[in-house]
């Protein structure tokens, strides 16, 4: 065989080659031109790394008071300076600290508590997709007792009874949110359940545990992460509705609904000290969401919109 | 048809008694409720005789089903706090709720209705795009947050509404805003995304085809079915927020039934916590059977299932 006649060979079977693009390349062509997943995503990152690096990088305790220098207002203020940006609270605290201090709380708590509902809701989802019949029924009827209940009305009793470290708001919250993972994952997984490839692991002889999680799980992942991020952002507003209402995190230690209610008595003479933590939360909860709808169009099925 | 709602009426009831069960046993779970009652200096005599005097010295499940049978015949016991039969206590502040829920959810379908509509017709126009950066505000603003900026601008600033009490409808204006524009976004999204969908169905096509005017088209033939999860969710809807009024009532200085829960749960009055999450939780139950049975009439793929 001469060596030209492979060489032809290659060329003829490359101009029929469909340059059909791999699903990453696709995801990867559909981020580039996502200005809401980059816009959200990047300021999410951003107030994570500032809340991670609060120790280093605020130039003030968030604890120490300082009476002489109650109520400064905010450098957009006339009488504000640079010296606290954000101004100080009631006991001459710098509020841009207590600010970021409080995202370290606020941030921590909603992303662990989307990550413990994420668990244990997308475990008992699964569960009950893929066996069905009686253990769908079982499953089922947690999700309506689940649905039944009036929420921050139980989330307010359950903080009531364990106290308001971080831990307890974590697990309440987690408890509030497992219900909408259960509840996707179980229409998902009943709809994956019946295609080929699984019917194909089960004859080859495949375990329950195997299918369930290296067959089924990695097609429910894009999921999970849409409905995480939305998550991460109501336990963000339900951490702040507690805190505000009291019975959440329990002052001094800042969060940002706890800023508001300490605020709030303060309101109608020095309004910057409401208006600031919640436009904070407003922000945080809407890129969060811009994040959450962009991971949702990169990683949609084909042809789906 | 009526198996199918004999089937679904099973299922509330066992849901009805897992959560009067947990609504129950909700204040309880710290273990030890009459030395919360007894307050932190309590002689271990006087816990026992706090444990005596409500009971709470029974087995759990004596205590439950004698709760649950008197709760059968109306009567709900007495307010710690207060001696005031719960059942007054509930059916005083119900009122309040079951108005402020009303307007709410009237504000929210007349606002949602039409712009879901708009965005799903004019779709991918600046219109649809308008509407989608309302909802996600919507959905991020916390709502706590919202009331007391409504406060300061209508009731301070501008000085134009009350903002406390109950007396007259005036006084419903601002918690009405505050909750309905929270419920407004899910709504609207429901709202366009089954218009689009509905608008895409071969129907519609045959209809257009036929050359049928394009605005009865829209109205006569894609309104009717689009409409159809609305009015399901309008219902469950009104159930979540029952529960869900606690933070407006509390800002607003409403006595409904969210500001009984909160001072309730503050107060550890067990009583009044548990019947109020059980009623609540019943009022959805029941809410959810007559959703589903109007959608299984106005859909036979659903009873037939």
């Amino acid at each position: 065989m001469a060596p030209n006649e492979t060489t032809a060979a290659a060329t003829a079977e490359d101009e029929f080659q469909v340059d059909a693009p791999t699903p990453w390349e696709v995801m990867k062509d559909r981020a580039r031109s996502h200005m809401g997943f980059w816009i959200g995503g990047g300021f999410v990152l951003v107030c994570v790394i500032v809340a991670a690096l609060a120790p280093w990088i605020t130039l003030f305790d968030p604890f120490e008071q300082d009476l002489a220098k109650r109520f400064v207002p905010p450098v957009w203020n006339e009488e504000g300076s640079w010296s606290h940006p954000l101004g100080t609270d009631q006991f001459g605290r710098d509020y841009l600290t207590r600010l970021i201090f409080g995202g370290q709380i606020s941030l921590a708590i909603g992303f662990l508590a989307a990550t413990v509902a994420a668990i244990v809701g997308s475990i008992i989802g699964m569960i009950g997709g893929y066996f069905g019949g009686r253990v769908d029924a079982v499953v089922m009827y947690l999700i309506n007792s689940k649905l039944a209940l009036p929420g921050l009305i139980v989330s307010l009793s359950l903080v009531a009874v364990f106290g308001g470290s971080f831990l307890v708001l974590v697990l309440v919250l987690a408890f509030a949110f497992w219900d909408s993972y259960a509840v996707a994952l179980r229409t998902v997984t009943m709809q994956i359940r019946s295609q080929d490839f699984i019917a194909a692991a089960e004859a080859a002889g495949a375990s329950r545990r195997r299918i369930i999680l290296s067959e089924i799980l990695p097609n429910l992942m894009n999921q999970v992460i849409v409905i995480f991020t939305l998550e991460v952002a109501l336990a963000i507003l339900i951490e702040a509705t507690l805190s505000f209402l009291g019975l959440g995190i329990q002052p001094p230690t800042p969060s940002w609904g706890g800023l508001v209610a300490e605020g709030r008595e303060q309101m109608f003479f020095n309004p910057y000290l409401v208006t600031i933590p919640g436009v904070t939360i407003f922000v945080v909860a809407i890129a969060i969401n811009m994040m959450g709808d962009g991971i949702r169009d990169i990683t949609a099925p084909e042809g789906r919109n | 048809m009526l198996n199918y709602f004999l089937n679904r009426l099973t299922v509330a009831i066992l849901v009805a008694i897992t959560v009067s069960i947990f609504a129950f046993s909700l204040l309880r779970l710290s273990g030890d409720l009459a030395a919360e009652l007894a307050g932190d200096d309590a002689s271990e005599a006087e816990i026992q005789a706090v444990a005596k005097a409500y009971g709470l010295d029974r087995p759990f499940h004596i205590q439950y089903l004698d709760w649950a049978g008197s709760a059968l015949s109306g009567d709900l016991g007495v307010s710690v706090f207060s001696n005031e039969p719960v059942f007054e206590i509930i059916t005083a502040a119900m009122p309040v709720t079951i108005k402020l829920a009303t307007y709410s959810l009237i504000l929210s379908l007349v606002v949602a209705i039409p712009l879901g509509i708009l965005a799903a017709v004019r779709r991918n126009t600046w219109i649809d795009r308008a509407a989608l950066v309302f909802a996600v505000s919507g959905q991020a603003i916390p709502n706590f947050w919202l009331g007391l900026m409504f406060i300061l601008l209508f009731g301070v600033m501008l000085a134009w509404l009350p903002i406390a009490g109950q007396e007259t409808w005036v006084h419903f204006i601002l918690p009405t805003l505050t909750v309905g524009l929270s419920s407004i976004p899910v709504k609207m999204r429901l709202t366009r995304a089954g218009m689009i969908e509905v608008m895409q169905s071969d129907y519609i096509r045959t209809a257009q085809a036929k050359g049928l005017n394009p605005i009865a088209v829209m109205y006569k033939h894609a309104l009717r079915n689009a409409i159809l999860p609305v009015v399901s969710i309008t219902m469950v809807s009104f159930g979540r927020l029952l529960g869900g009024t606690v933070v407006v009532e509390s800002i607003f200085a409403l006595n409904g039934i969210g500001f009984e829960a909160l001072q309730a749960i503050i107060r550890q009055d067990f009583p009044v916590v548990q019947s109020i999450v059980a009623m609540i939780a019943f009022i959805y139950i029941a809410l959810t059977i007559i959703s589903d049975l109007i959608n299984a009439q106005l859909d036979p793929r659903i009873r037939l299932n």
